[in-house]
């Protein structure tokens, strides 16, 4: 029998939404790294909003995954499965830091910030729309494991 | 200029990672008996270890294939009712994340019948990747 301690997702979504909006997200950071930290700022703003959206307001209200319904999806075959919303809700407010920090980067006159910030984002959403990386599996626990080796007694059960 | 050397490096280290993932996810890899094996008990598990087997999955909330690998071992446990399947939620067992080295989700532990970790699975197996894993598992008595 199957002992899960996990709970059941609260919202499903179609999986294909968030690797269509990871195309366009690479499309456009692509564009921000080659226009650079002055002329790329507008698109970096652009996706940094996008981001938010979807990362603070939900999937519902990231524009991306808005085109996609509106647009795309009633072109297309009904999905295989349905997938949890909370996975792609958590890349997004990855995605967002990483924007953010571009955005301070470019503004603050630091380019070399803004390049690998963004550089850092393409990354994570290339990683997404190419292989269907999953960012929530592994930041999460490798966050935890450094906030837990930077504690002075870790929480250690024999 | 700089831009676009950085979206150049940007998809080969995409590619690297991803091809490097899709060769290796999913893949059980053996503990051998001289690495030091390490066992899990009902105390600590929370839960009844089956008589043959258990997986033991870390899962997380944002972890799309932890709900894949949920449902496929799910599948097998089902046919074969002498395998229990556990699955923990790693965010709130830290001292067994810690302990057993589980560095991103879905890991499966598989527990011979004695509760020794014979084998780990890291991210998403597929259906003959968990038969050979049980297996493994469970030809050699512990």
């Amino acid at each position: 029998m199957t002992a899960s301690a996990i709970t059941r997702p609260p919202s499903l979504i179609d999986p294909r939404g968030p690797r269509f909006g990871a195309v366009i997200t690479s499309i456009v950071l692509a564009s921000a790294l080659i226009l650079g930290p002055g002329s790329g700022l507008v698109l970096l703003i652009i996706q940094t909003l996008v981001f938010a959206a979807g990362a603070l307001l939900g999937l519902r209200h990231q524009p991306y995954g808005w085109i996609f319904r509106t647009v795309v999806r009633p072109r297309l075959a009904p999905p295989n499965e349905l997938e949890d919303a909370r996975p792609p809700r958590f890349a997004q407010a990855v995605g967002l830091g990483f924007a953010v920090l571009g955005v301070i980067g470019s503004l603050s006159g630091a380019p070399a910030l803004f390049y690998v910030a963004v550089g850092l984002a393409l990354v994570a959403a290339l990683l997404n729309a190419v292989f269907d990386f999953c960012l929530g599996c592994e930041v999460y626990l490798v966050g935890r494991r450094v906030l837990q080796g930077l504690r002075p007694t870790p929480n250690r059960v024999a | 200029m700089t831009g676009l050397y950085i979206v150049a490096a940007a998809l080969a280290l995409t590619l690297v990672v991803g091809l490097r993932r899709r060769a290796t996810d999913g893949r059980p890899r053996e503990i051998a008996a001289d690495a030091g094996r390490t066992s899990l008990d009902q105390r600590r598990l929370g839960h009844e270890l089956g008589t043959r087997a258990t997986f033991v999955q870390f899962s997380s909330t944002a972890c799309a294939p932890c709900r894949t690998t949920r449902t496929l071992l799910a599948s097998v446990v089902a046919e074969e009712p002498d395998i229990a399947h556990v699955e923990i939620d790693a965010e709130t067992r830290f001292d067994l994340v810690e302990e057993f080295g589980i560095t991103r989700t879905p890991t499966v532990l598989v527990l011979d019948s004695a509760g020794t970790v014979r084998q780990k699975i890291v991210g998403a197996p597929r259906k003959p990747q968990v038969m050979d894993a049980l297996s493994a598992s469970t030809l050699v008595a512990a």
